[in-house]
């Protein structure tokens, strides 16, 4: 009810952004139904212009760029938002836990982290992907593991500042029990900046999965994915054909439709008004 | 543009403040005169408009307020009317603002000799060399310690009450013919208050400087100001001068504000001092890291009684407070509940020790958690302690809800955000009480409130603890409130206890030479109270 309450007053922006959300979503859901084609099947001549039977024609290979728009929307899009939720579970479990018990294991996780971030993270993660291999669970991990890095160091330093309020005062005093204090006290109050962070990091993730495709190291051939679309057809734009902007339009897209989300909530969530 | 004109003229003044996408009134009708070296003293509760008409003398209205209606005429320039670049040239060098918080409204990131230069230098009205020397002769004349080197400070590095004076010095800068102090002392203590009143009061007079002076507490309006205006609700109640004003207020709701001073509760009698008190402090000495701030601290907390811990900020009251709780074991001495040795640290404390003694803190903003509800917030203590669940859990919420006086079905879906600041201090007491403790901590739990409302806290608490025959230890700067509510009174100073005793023989003279200081420091609701004070504080050093 609330939340149907407040998206009556949400800016056209906000709506923008649901609207596109819901798309993307509705679109890799449903991609088989959607694509009139396989997504790894051959069905035509290499680079067909734009015509009735393909829509946005085909690629060096002969496949419908329309279906395997649709499907890079299931791979792209699923894998970047199971990798951002995995940093942002790993970051900010460790970032809160790392404000509320301090001592030590702040000292402990805090130092790790800046080990890890001192590390350029694409070269990281190139290396890291090198040793162990490129498949779609590593890639995962890998960058879950460094983008938590960076969600730990926000989240400990927005619960920082919420540790020091005088309602956990009084929650440690009543001997409420560390996962409560974190998730009932600290969490709530946490949320507007972690969410905002959710928006840009998932933005961040997705083009470093797009980046990685691109350079051959991310989501492997034949499986369909924006970043390495852009490269495998990037040769057509010298004739003047936009295809290979497709797929860098629906990454483009989708960036500026979950900004506009985290936008609104943001400003929700700070209690500004207009 | 001298001669009989006033310096301020404000008629029918009418400003709106946004709430949503509406406007409403907050300042309604309100007209004001001003002659040069005039202090005009504005007092009310919160909410009343006192701030927003002192801004709105300097024809500024803060963000979502407009100045809606009326006129302000300062030495004949109609503000209203006036180009935001004429404004600008008016304020800082004909008319200055000092700010409630100095701390707040310094930038931590300059040297004050800096931002006092800043006024004169920007309007071109002095050099900056010149500007630096005026400054140290300024802040003399504030009676600043050190005032030559003083300047060159960074706010973080001198006191409140020094921060206070600086930032006055500042607004002298420019010898501007208006200042407006917008409760300067409040965040003071009494001994510091008295300090920094002396020094505006000189100042103004020697520059014959006209001043509104903004401040909800009437005893010090009264050392200030030559005429008094009541406001209540953005609408004026009445004016007339100082002496007249004390003597006869001529308003009801004047005279309910004249009588919140007078409130006093019984003294509870101690039964009998054999019994073994609910809650002991021996011979308590405690640090934060290196600095010692409580030495050798003891006192006992008997049933149904108060204990008020009164002393300066820096005195040890709240550090006492918190080795009490837990929060910071001490380093020698014991804290024993009804005879029995309590673990130092709250970690160790069982449940059951932790319900005994539970905690009202001053700023009810930021003690309640602003993202759940009362349900919770009053529920979560019974529940935790007393294992109350589902319907049990509610209506014990709600007769809580009664008890403080808020209405069940109204209050009990509400965010903290939704409650007024009295409000919410009456959720933290119900918080408290949820836990059924025998000693409850009040710390400062009335200081961030209007006189009226605190009143209010104050009888509630009262009955409360005749109710559950609780025992309170009230931490408090207020003398006032050591007054209407004590039963037993602890001075502190600088980490030490230097006088207890039952509150009759405290306000009775002999004192301790502290307690003596800071009783004489209380103001009180006459007019000439600081000049006798000053002079027999000078007398008695010319003495020594």
């Amino acid at each position: 009810m609330k939340i149907i309450k407040s998206l009556r007053t949400a800016p056209p922006t906000a709506w923008f952004g649901f609207v596109v959300v819901t798309i993307y979503l509705i679109v890799a859901i449903f991609a088989p139904l959607i694509a009139p084609y396989g997504e790894r099947e051959i069905v035509g001549d290499e680079y067909v212009a734009w015509d009735s039977q393909f829509i946005f024609g085909t690629d060096a290979l002969g496949r419908d760029m329309f279906t395997r728009l649709v499907f890079g929307a299931r791979n792209t899009v699923g894998i970047a938002f199971v990798t951002t939720v995995l940093a942002f579970v790993v970051g900010a479990v460790f970032g809160l836990l790392a404000a509320v018990v301090g001592g030590w294991l702040d000292q402990l996780l805090s130092r790790t982290v800046d080990v890890l971030m001192a590390i350029p993270s694409l070269i990281f993660k190139l290396l890291l992907l090198t040793i162990f291999g490129t498949s779609v669970v590593n890639m995962v991990l890998i960058i879950a593991l460094i983008d938590s890095t960076r969600v730990y160091r926000l989240a400990r330093s927005v619960a920082m500042n919420i540790v020091v309020m005088d309602y956990i005062e009084a929650a440690r005093l009543r001997g409420e029990r560390l996962p409560r204090l974190i998730i009932r006290e600290i969490l709530p109050n946490a949320m507007a900046p972690l969410v905002a962070e959710f928006g840009l990091r998932f933005c961040f993730v997705f083009l470093a999965i797009s980046a990685l495709s691109f350079l051959g190291l991310g989501i492997q051939p034949p499986t369909a994915d924006w970043g390495s679309m852009v490269r495998e057809n990037a040769s057509l734009i010298s004739f003047g054909d936009i295809t290979p902007l497709l797929p860098a339009a629906a990454i483009a897209l989708l960036t500026v439709a979950v900004n506009f989300i985290v936008d609104w909530m943001l400003h929700r969530a700070s209690g500004l008004k207009d | 543009m001298t001669g009989p004109q006033n310096l301020l003229e404000i008629k029918n003044l009418c400003i709106e403040g946004r709430s949503g996408t509406s406007w409403s009134n907050i300042v309604n009708g309100i007209d004001l005169t001003l002659e040069r070296g005039e202090v005009i003293g504005l007092i009310g509760e919160s909410g009343a408009g006192k701030s927003t008409i002192g801004l709105a003398a300097m024809g500024f209205a803060r963000d979502g307020c407009r100045i809606s209606d009326g006129t302000i005429l300062f030495d004949g320039i109609d503000l209203r009317a006036a180009s935001v670049s004429a404004r600008r040239k008016l304020r800082g060098n004909r008319i200055a603002y000092v700010a409630q918080s100095a701390a707040a409204s310094f930038n931590p990131a300059y040297k004050l000799i800096d931002q006092y230069c800043e006024g004169p230098v920007l309007h071109g009205s002095m050099e900056r060399d010149k500007a630096e020397s005026d400054a140290i002769e300024l802040y003399r004349r504030m009676q600043l310690p050190s005032p030559d080197e003083i300047g060159f400070r960074y706010p973080h590095q001198v006191s409140g009450g020094q921060l206070q004076r600086a930032m006055t010095a500042m607004a002298m800068a420019c010898r501007p013919d208006l200042i407006v102090f917008d409760e300067p002392t409040t965040a003071l203590d009494v001994t510091t208050q008295i300090e920094v009143l002396s020094a505006i009061r000189d100042i103004v007079g020697q520059f014959n400087t006209a001043a509104i002076y903004i401040t909800h507490d009437l005893a010090v309006v009264a050392q200030m100001a030559d005429r008094i205006k009541v406001l209540l609700r953005g609408e004026e109640v009445e004016e007339s001068d100082t002496k007249t004003m004390l003597k006869t207020p001529k308003e009801e709701y004047t005279k309910s504000l004249w009588a919140v001073r007078t409130y006093a509760r019984p003294e509870h009698p101690l039964q009998s001092t054999q019994e073994t008190p609910v809650l002991s402090v021996e011979n308590v000495s405690a640090s934060y890291g290196d600095l010692q701030v409580l030495f050798d601290a003891s006192f006992d907390i008997h049933r149904r009684q108060t204990v008020a811990v009164v002393g300066e900020s820096g005195s040890g009251k709240s550090t006492a407070a918190r080795v009490i709780s837990g929060l910071l074991p001490p380093e020698t001495g014991t804290v024993k509940f009804e005879g029995e040795r309590l673990p130092p640290e709250y970690k160790r404390r069982s449940k059951n020790q932790l319900r005994q003694i539970q905690m009202i803190y001053q700023m009810a903003d930021t003690a309640l958690n602003p993202k759940h509800r009362i349900r919770e917030l009053i529920g979560r203590p019974a529940e935790l302690y007393l294992g109350l669940r589902g319907k049990a859990l509610e209506e014990r919420v709600r007769e809580l809800l009664s008890l403080i006086e808020l209405e069940p079905d109204e209050y009990i879906d509400r965010m903290p955000s939704e409650l007024s600041g009295g409000q919410k201090q009456r959720i933290g007491i119900a918080r408290a009480l949820a836990a059924e403790p025998q000693v409850i901590i009040c710390d400062e739990v009335t200081s961030a409130l209007d006189q009226l409302v605190a009143e209010g806290i104050l009888k509630l608490l009262d009955q409360i603890q005749d109710k559950f025959g609780l025992a309170y230890m009230f931490i408090t700067h207020d003398l006032a409130t050591v007054r209407s509510i004590a039963d037993e009174v602890v001075v502190m100073k600088e980490g030490r206890v230097v006088e207890t005793g039952p509150k009759t023989k405290m306000f009775t003279p002999p004192h301790h030479p502290y307690t003596e200081l800071l009783l004489s420091s209380v103001p009180e609701m006459d007019a000439s109270w600081l000049d006798r004070l000053l002079e027999s504080r000078a007398n008695k050093n010319v003495e020594k």
